[in-house]
């Protein structure tokens, strides 16, 4: 049993099969990619592991327990942080900030009126944040506006948001999308890291096949909906149907 | 495809509804004040309508949420206001013939269109200052628009829906004030032409008993011009290469942009266009209630109800919900049902707005990702 | 201090300075000067700059830190209203009770306008509130006329006999404070000034004191930091784990029961309550307020309340004969040229400044005198002006 089991899920958008009997399953401490082209379904697969969609049929089981019908916050209080393609972190506020946030979060759940208490006097708190950031190297910055820093940066913060929670698994949507190739890098450096040295469960959402293959353990290939192939990378770069899929007839 | 399908749903069911609501109102109060208070509602709701209109183009154009557009209506009422002053500028002579109380011959005022048209053709003008102010009202409404945007608007685009709330309210109270400062805080009475003053009977002509079903003129003019006006903005968005281009802005603004096609200017001009037809609404309003420097205020909380209700940046929606409420109102305010449930009336329209947006959040006919933060 | 940090205590400190010297502070002017008609040290205005500083301050908390912009909150201000009268009328004449009822009934009103508005969020958010709010002035002018007094609003009548208060027979009650008056005021004649301490005031301060304190903490605190959170990003707020729904309607709540504590305190002070408190335009003032002083900062709202207030009460008394006597040393051409150009800015007209100043703040300075204050404060770039821009700064969490 993997810590994320996904069984024969379907979705339909009007007339586009958009889903079509879907089973996927994340073993526990593993990195696992799903990649396909554009159009697979991968994002609409996304979206129903995090509650912004909720499949027509079929079941999503996180640690045992179905995800179906809960609200995004509710599932990521159960142990799935979700990484966005573009980077979704508290703008406006400092990026000390928007450390303490899940930590607070994971502290207090979903909502505490805590209304009297000094933010910075949760030493604690400031503390596990700073060390976070410290981490991340984003230390220097941590009276800064968040919007204020790089893209690459951003991303950084936001992946460490993520971690500040102790996620059980964290789910990365494209998080290279868009990004200079020293900012991939990076990246990809600090999912290593990342995988290194913490229990944590990684589920990556990807287009490109350079983050794909220097992070995966596993592979599975979504073509039109369905799963293809599921892998390892090694045997999935040779496989046929998986050129095929991705070049066409013609290859 | 899915979208459009249950669009087809939800406006036959829309549809449904209003059939339904008739026929109970009908059996309730029978055909003669169902037909009047109808009347009375369509009337009223023209001027919903039309301001409903113009915020819905402005809003879907220009993606502004604009609080001065009661402003516009207002001004448009104040342009028959000043065409029937202006008609109305007179010289004075002494007039041998009479004499005041003592004894020195009088003094008269008398209008220079008497002097240029004589009298007749002189009182004929003045007395169609307002139908004749719409003429006079188009220019100037129109550049009003254009100023507004392009000394104002145009910096907003890109702030917050709240800064753009919050800057076009702060328009709203200078231009008011502006109109307060030059015509006085009293509502200045601005008659309809004698020939459209009196009564029609309704009832005779569809052969009910005389005097049962009468209703003035004039706001029966106001309903026909108001959908005269509205069907004028729907064809020429329908089938002029100008209104198909803003169409096409207001559903991806940058694909159109990316051929090249100068939206920008098109959207000032529609931002005038939305303004002459508010400013329109205006003008053909003063009969009904006397122009004063906070109508505009006044009807501009009602109309961003029925944009609302009708479904930000769907235009059917705002002329739809217009009539809508504006007749829901109308019965409202029927004795019968006041003594039932007493001052429905004056929330009548706030309720619908609340249970609509409740049940259907964009509104009767409002697109997915409008306005949804 | 307190649980302030030093620059927010600082700040307190200087709030509570100026609210109780107001008196002299407000009356800068000798009685017998043609400017002393710019004294605003009177106790029915100074009265007004505190209420409204605290509405300000509570609308402050939901629009400057949550974004959410409501265009309803005079209708909390007035249940606040008719709350705090009733109790007078019917059980006893000392304010605190029916300022205690008018913060309960308005947080009650506000718990279930907050719960159906909040589930819209941008403009959708600002008619709805718009709509609840004018649906209560309607009721409350029209069908509510038993429990709101309709058109005319509610007095305290010789007829009110409060069962706690011992009235004498006939005698009409008088707002008190444990039998202190609310109207007894102590003047204190230094030369040709005149100074007025009123007791109302002075109660209403010191509930402005304790609301800002409280706004300072709330500021402060995570759940602060929370609603700025929702102000920024809600759908990470929602992939934190978090459920900004209670957030904001807690947010709503308590600016809601700001509101009633004003309202409360507008009936200890004069003793009415009438529907045109909440009507619409009394909503958008408190928008302007907020936006004037400045929007998510800690003083703006107290600022733009007062600056306001002002305006209404001593702009608004300028008539021609004080613009003539103004210019009268210019030659008359010059001087009628000038009366003609200032007198649609003042008098009847000061809504106009009103409107100009408005929209001059949120074109050029979003973040209204609040942040005029600091752009002048780095221009004077001087060591000590520095040092109060720093301070400004840090008072500004919401920048």
């Amino acid at each position: 049993m993997g810590i994320l089991e996904v069984k024969n899920v379907n979705k339909r958008f009007g007339g586009l099969q958009a889903l079509g009997d879907v089973n996927l399953s994340v073993a526990e401490h593993s990195v696992h990619a799903i990649i396909g082209p554009n159009g697979a379904g991968k994002s609409t697969l996304l979206n129903c592991l995090i509650g912004k969609l909720i499949p027509d049929t079929g079941s999503v089981m996180f640690d045992g327990q179905s995800v179906l019908g809960r609200k995004p916050y509710q599932i990521n209080q159960m142990g799935i942080s979700r990484v966005f393609q573009t980077p979704e972190i508290f703008g406006d506020l400092s990026v000390l900030e928007n450390m303490m946030i899940p930590i607070f979060a994971k502290r207090d759940g979903a909502f505490r009126m805590h209304a009297i208490e000094s933010t910075f006097n949760e030493k604690e708190i400031v503390e596990q944040a700073e060390d976070m950031l410290e981490s991340l190297n984003l230390a220097d910055a941590r009276h800064d506006h968040a919007a204020a820093m790089s893209r690459g940066n951003k991303r950084r913060l936001e992946i460490g948001m993520c971690l500040a929670q102790e996620p059980r698994l964290l789910l990365l949507d494209e998080p290279t999308a868009g990004m200079a190739r020293a900012d991939t890098n990076n990246t990809i450096d600090l999912l290593k890291q990342i995988k290194d040295e913490r229990d944590i469960t990684i589920a990556i959402i990807e287009h490109d096949m350079h983050v794909v293959f220097s992070l995966a353990e596993r592979i599975t290939v979504l073509a039109q909906g369905t799963p293809l192939v599921e892998d390892t990378p090694d045997k999935i770069k040779g496989h046929p149907k998986v050129r095929e899929a991705y070049l066409g007839e013609a290859a | 495809m899915d979208n459009s399908r249950s669009n087809l749903t939800a406006t036959t069911g829309v549809l449904g509804a209003i059939v339904a609501f008739f026929v109970v109102v009908g059996l309730l109060f029978g055909v003669e004040a169902t037909i009047l208070q109808t009347l009375d509602g369509l009337s009223k709701g023209s001027a919903y309508a039309l301001i409903a209109l113009g915020l819905t183009l402005i809003f879907g154009t220009l993606g502004v949420v604009n609080f001065a557009h009661g402003a516009l209506f207002m001004i448009g009422a104040f342009c028959a206001v000043t065409l029937s002053r202006v008609l109305t500028l007179s010289h004075t002579v002494i007039d041998e013939s009479k004499t005041d109380f003592l004894g020195n011959p009088s003094k008269i005022q008398v209008p220079y269109l008497y002097d240029w048209f004589g009298k007749e053709t002189g009182d004929a003008i003045i007395d169609w200052a307002v139908p004749l102010a719409i003429l006079f009202s188009i220019p100037i409404m129109v550049l009003v628009g254009i100023v507004m945007e392009r000394g104002l608007i145009k910096h907003f685009y890109k702030r917050p829906h709240a800064d753009q709330i919050l800057v076009t309210f702060g328009l709203a109270i200078v231009l008011q004030e502006i109109i307060k400062a030059f015509y006085g805080a009293n509502p200045i009475p601005t008659p309809a032409p004698a020939a459209f003053s009196g009564s029609f009977d309704f009832g005779a002509m569809l052969g009910f008993d005389p005097n049962v079903i009468i209703y003035p003129y004039w706001r029966i003019i106001y309903f026909a011009f108001g959908a005269l006006l509205i069907g004028g903005v729907f064809a020429f968005l329908q089938f002029t290469t100008f209104g198909m281009v803003v169409r096409a802005g207001m559903a991806d603004r940058e694909t159109v942009q990316l051929l090249g096609i100068n939206i920008d200017r098109r959207f000032t001009l529609m931002f005038g266009l939305a303004a002459a037809v508010a400013g329109l609404a205006g003008v053909m309003y003063t009969p009904i209630n006397s122009p004063n420097y906070h109508m505009g205020m006044d009807f501009l909380v009602l109309s961003f109800v029925v944009v609302v209700v009708g479904g930000m940046g769907s235009l059917p929606g705002a002329v739809l919900a217009g009539f809508l409420l504006g007749v829901l109102e109308a019965f409202a305010s029927m004795g019968e049902v006041l003594e039932v449930l007493p001052g429905l009336n004056q929330i009548i329209i706030f309720l619908v707005a609340i249970i609509i947006l409740l049940t259907r959040p964009r509104g009767l006919m409002g697109r997915k990702g409008v306005m949804e933060e | 201090m307190l649980g302030l940090d030093k620059k927010d205590f600082r700040l307190l400190v200087i709030v509570v300075a100026l609210t109780m010297l107001a008196p002299f502070l407000l009356n800068p002017f000798p009685e017998s000067s043609g400017l002393a008609q710019f004294n605003a040290g009177y106790p029915d205005l100074m009265q007004r700059f505190v209420i409204f500083g605290i509405f300000a301050i509570g609308f402050n908390i939901l629009f400057g830190l949550t974004g959410y912009l409501s265009f309803g909150h005079a209708a909390f201000l007035g249940v606040g209203s008719y709350a705090a009268i009733w109790m007078m009328k019917l059980v006893t004449l000392n304010v605190i009770p029916a300022i205690i009822m008018g913060v309960i009934f308005a947080g009650i009103f506000a718990l279930a306008v907050g719960y159906i508005s909040l589930r819209r969020s941008g403009i959708y958010f600002s008619i709805l509130t718009l709509a609840f709010a004018q649906m209560s002035y309607a009721l409350a002018y029209s069908v509510l006329t038993p429990i709101t007094g309709g058109e005319t609003g509610l007095q305290i009548k010789a007829t009110d006999r409060p069962i706690l208060s011992n009235l004498e027979p006939g005698e009409i009650g008088r707002a008190n404070l444990f039998g202190m008056d609310m109207r007894t005021s102590f003047e204190l004649g230094l030369g040709d000034w005149l100074f007025t301490f009123n007791s109302g005031y002075y109660i209403a301060a010191v509930f402005m004191i304790l609301a800002f304190y409280l706004s300072i903490r709330i500021f402060r605190s995570p759940f602060g930091t929370m609603l700025r959170a929702v102000k920024s990003n809600q759908t990470r707020m929602y992939y934190t784990g978090l459920n900004a729904r209670p957030y904001t309607l807690a947010a709503f709540v308590i600016s809601g029961m700001y509101a009633g504590l004003a309202g409360g305190l507008l009936v200890a002070m004069d003793t009415q309550a009438g529907p045109e408190r909440m009507f619409w335009t009394a909503s958008g003032e408190v928008v302007l307020m907020t936006i004037l002083g400045g929007v998510g900062t800690l003083i703006g709202p107290v600022l733009g309340a007062g600056a306001i207030k002002y305006m209404e009460n001593i702009l608004s008394k300028i008539n021609k004969d004080i613009l003539h006597q103004w210019f009268a040393i210019l030659p008359d051409g010059i001087e009628n040229f000038l009366v003609t150009i200032v007198y649609p800015f003042v008098g009847k007209g000061w809504h106009l400044t009103l409107g100009i100043i408005f929209m001059a703040v949120v074109i050029f300075l979003p973040g209204g005198l609040v942040e005029g204050g600091q752009r002048i404060a780095r221009l004077f770039g001087r060591k000590k002006a520095k040092g109060d821009a720093e301070e400004a700064t840090q008072s500004t969490p919401a920048e």
